[in-house]
């Protein structure tokens, strides 16, 4: 018996207009089994999980369950099976509280009698501490996880999917949360590990599957390969890694946050505190963080999105900046990156040479009399096109038809493009598969080699460490003080992240 | 001053009321699930002729207020169709719901105007409605006041204290999640939107059939305005919708009876003061926006479409 797997997925097919989402992949997952599912964004992962959960149904394929062939019809029917997901979108309802986000998870026969006692019972027996009358806006997203973890637990799930769940966990989250996995791995519970994190992937996982545009590409033991062979077969060519000359972190100021205090207009929201930075020609500076600590108010301060009470709460060389509006900044000489590419950094509906015209029109004279150059658009958008390498038909194609990777490829070349003295980029390489996400990083530290201040926030560590001369860390609005990269240690930017060592900020317990 | 009028006009306030009750509470549970019907009006005008048009012919009061949410119903299924399966725009289908019901009833009723009958009678509670003044205010109303009550009642039970409800609210504050849980946010909806359809209906049925039992062309007046007002008044809380509806109902005829005694302002001052007062108050809720974007439901107003 020990040798049925407890999944095993035969020949699963499932198409979508226009892409192949899933070619024929097969997979088995034995029991007690820490199996990582492993390709860029755009593999087909997603898809595979998705069926996996009975959100959506396969066109062709066989799933055998413990050795029975099963039709998965639903959420419900996978639940029954024993089968857990802890999804990459928290799937939480904020306005609610943790008990209730768990009653709607779980199959009604479990939320009789006292729910609530047993959500403590369990979350203490894995190490995973929640207050059932907590409501969710109020939690980590840390905390957030563990609701969606004890979720599944509750159930005695016997197979476990986890898609992505150490993107928004600090580097001490991450290790908790393994001690959990292994934990339960031990009990004989498989789990579906889906990251494109190497590192982590070799230290937890026992196999892995590597899928690439829909296909298995190969199957592997991930403590017999290193990060980069993996990274390879991933991609299906080789990584080159960015390189840089030297840091330089004495340049002059040119961009300056001076005791910048913002309250938050999100929802939930995190209001700035206190807030000092300078960033110098020549350097690229590092904000770490964990997702919603203040970045998006940070970045809707430094955009002029939000305008500051203070002018002079933000200088760019040295001019009172913090009332300008987005424009006056750019001619001012700021590149902006915002964070989300589809709505914000781009206008979705709008082809490439009008999005690059919204942007560029100001500093590139895109405009005549209050008409728009379209021929001189067109040819500035074709610029970034060829030297950032976008993958595009052509610059009339709409920003929605290229791939994540693609357009910010492209957002990002059409900011450097217009030669700005400084540049500000929120998440530069979030969603983006490795390939591009080399190229944005390789295009910034080029930037910052020929003068520019560079002033990249991010979640990845990674890519901080890869980019930056110095990290600073940004947690519940305040922003620790910026520290040259060299000097400093993943560990301590961890602790930063979470909130212990901040100064004048008390210990933050969890 | 004598108080001879006071009885009169609780009990007046009390019919003023129990049509917002209805509607306020219906629309509660629909918006609750991430709906925006602007379509409350459209949906009472067609209770409301409806139902007088079978009091008319059958002479059944029983059967009269089953046709008025039957045909709020139907008309809310029109809006279900178009927004949830066919992902067309909430707002403008709501008003277009409203607009259409406007018309509908007017070309339905033309045959009913200066028709009349008795009206729905006064339960008169034995023994109770002899006590006097809380007699009568309390215990002398018709059947559909006290099923107002019951209705915000179970509302309020349902929506707070069991799956269903949790369901609904889940439905309204995150589709996606709730989707991918497992659940059938199209399904969830239209049942909410049916069921708010139902009570704009007997709202309407009120109307015509109680309050002033013969058919008016455009008779509802704005109430299913007042009664999506009410909704973001109250915080989509059903108690708070229905004391909302009170104080609206209040005002209305306090004014009414100001207008009567010869206060020394002018009318139509007098007129405007239920909808000065309900402007007022929505200022006062929504100064702090961050509280009442906490009450709101996330995904109000927002199309759910399964994709990726």
């Amino acid at each position: 018996m020990a040798d049925t797997p407890r999944l095993e997925l035969i020949g699963i097919t499932k198409a979508y207009p226009g892409v192949i989402a899933n070619n024929n992949v097969s997979l088995k997952i034995m029991p007690g089994e820490i199996h990582a599912l492993l390709g860029e964004n755009g593999a087909g992962k997603s898809t595979l999980v998705k069926f996996i959960y009975g959100v959506q149904k396969a066109d062709a394929g066989r799933v055998l369950w413990e050795g029975q062939e099963v039709q998965i019809a639903s959420p419900n029917a996978a639940r029954k099976l024993g089968v857990g997901m802890v999804f990459q979108h928290f799937s939480l309802f904020d306005a609610m509280t943790v008990e209730e986000n768990i009653a709607l998870g779980i199959s009604p026969e479990l939320t009789k009698g006292d729910l609530s006692g047993r959500i403590r019972e369990v979350s203490l027996q894995y190490g995973l501490p929640l207050d059932p009358s907590r409501y969710v806006h109020t939690l980590s997203v840390g905390e957030r996880q563990r609701i969606e973890v004890v979720r599944c637990l509750l159930q005695d799930p016997r197979l476990l999917i986890m898609d992505e769940p150490t993107s928004v966990l600090t580097p001490q989250e991450v290790d908790e949360l393994f001690k959990t996995l292994r934990r339960l791995s031990e009990e004989g519970v498989s789990i579906l590990y889906i990251s494109h994190k190497l590192e982590e992937i070799k230290s937890l996982c026992h196999t892995a599957t590597i899928m690439r545009m829909g296909e298995v590409v190969a199957e592997c033991t991930p403590e017999n390969e290193t990060a980069r062979s993996m990274a390879e077969m991933m991609m299906g060519a080789d990584l080159v890694s960015p390189e840089r000359t030297g840091r330089k972190v004495d340049g002059a100021i040119k961009l300056e946050l001076r005791d910048l205090n913002v309250v938050s207009t999100h929802q939930h929201g995190t209001d700035l505190k206190d807030i000092n930075l300078t960033v110098r020609a020549g350097e690229v500076l590092g904000v770490a963080g964990i997702a919603g600590n203040g970045q998006r108010e940070l970045m809707e301060v430094l955009t002029g999105e939000v305008s500051c009470e203070n002018p002079t709460a933000v200088l760019v060389d040295g001019i009172a900046a913090g009332r300008m509006d987005p424009n006056e900044r750019r001619a001012a000489g700021v590149g902006l990156v915002p964070e989300e590419r589809l709505g914000h950094g781009a206008v979705p509906d709008m082809s490439l040479w009008e999005n690059a015209f919204l942007s560029a029109a100001t500093r590139m004279n895109l405009t005549k009399n209050g008409f728009i150059q379209v021929a001189a658009s067109t040819e500035f958008a074709e610029k970034v096109v060829e030297e950032f390498r976008v993958k595009t038909p052509g610059v009339t194609h709409f920003a929605t038809s290229l791939s994540g990777g693609n357009l910010q490829k492209f957002i990002v070349g059409r900011e450097i493009m217009q030669g700005p003295g400084v540049i500000v980029v929120l998440q530069p390489t979030w969603g983006v598969d490795a390939g591009s996400a080399a190229a944005i990083r390789q295009a910034l530290i080029n930037m910052a080699a020929e003068g520019a201040a560079v002033l990249a926030v991010s979640q990845d560590l990674e890519e901080l460490f890869e980019i930056s001369d110095r990290i600073a860390v940004i947690c519940e609005g305040r922003m620790s003080e910026a520290r040259l990269a060299e000097n400093v240690t993943v560990e301590e930017i961890g602790l930063l992240m979470a909130g212990i060592g901040l100064e004048g900020e008390p210990a933050h317990a969890g | 001053m004598s108080v001879d009028w006071l009885i009169p006009a609780l009990l007046t306030i009390v019919t003023a009321a129990t049509p917002l009750v209805f509607a306020a509470v219906g629309e509660v549970v629909v918006e609750k699930a991430g709906v925006l019907n602007l379509g409350v009006e459209g949906m009472m005008i067609i209770g409301a002729i409806a139902a007088f048009a079978t009091a008319v012919s059958t002479g059944n009061e029983f059967l009269a207020i089953i046709a008025g949410a039957g045909a709020g119903m139907l008309i809310a299924l029109i809006f279900g169709v178009l927004t949830v399966y066919l992902q067309s725009n909430q707002v403008a289908t709501g008003l277009a719901l409203t607009i259409f019901g406007l018309g509908l009833s007017a070309l339905i009723g033309h045959s009913y105007v200066g028709k009349t009958f008795d009206g729905l009678a006064k339960l008169n509670i034995p023994g109770l409605s002899d006590i006097p003044v809380i007699g009568p205010v309390l215990f002398g109303h018709d059947a559909l006041v006290y099923l107002s009550v019951v209705s915000v009642a179970i509302v309020a039970w349902v929506l707070t204290r069991t799956r269903m409800g949790l369901l609904i609210r889940a439905v309204g504050e995150n589709h996606d999640a709730a989707h991918s849980i497992g659940y059938s946010v199209t399904l969830v909806r239209l049942g909410a939107i049916l069921f708010g359809g139902a009570m704009a209906g007997v709202g309407g049925a009120y109307l015509s059939v109680a309050y002033t039992p013969l058919w008016v062309e455009n008779m509802t007046a704005g109430r299913g305005w007042i009664a999506l007002a009410l909704v973001v008044f109250a915080s989509w809380k059903p108690w708070r919708a229905f004391f909302g509806a009170y104080l609206f109902g209040g005002i209305t005829i306090i004014q009414l009876y100001a207008q009567g005694m010869g206060v020394e302002v002018s009318a139509q001052f007098l007129s405007m003061l239920p909808y000065i007062a309900t402007i007022l108050v929505l200022v006062i809720i929504s100064r702090d926006s961050a509280r009442a974007r906490l009450d709101a439901p996330a995904c109000l107003g927002k199309n759910f479409h399964a994709s990726g």
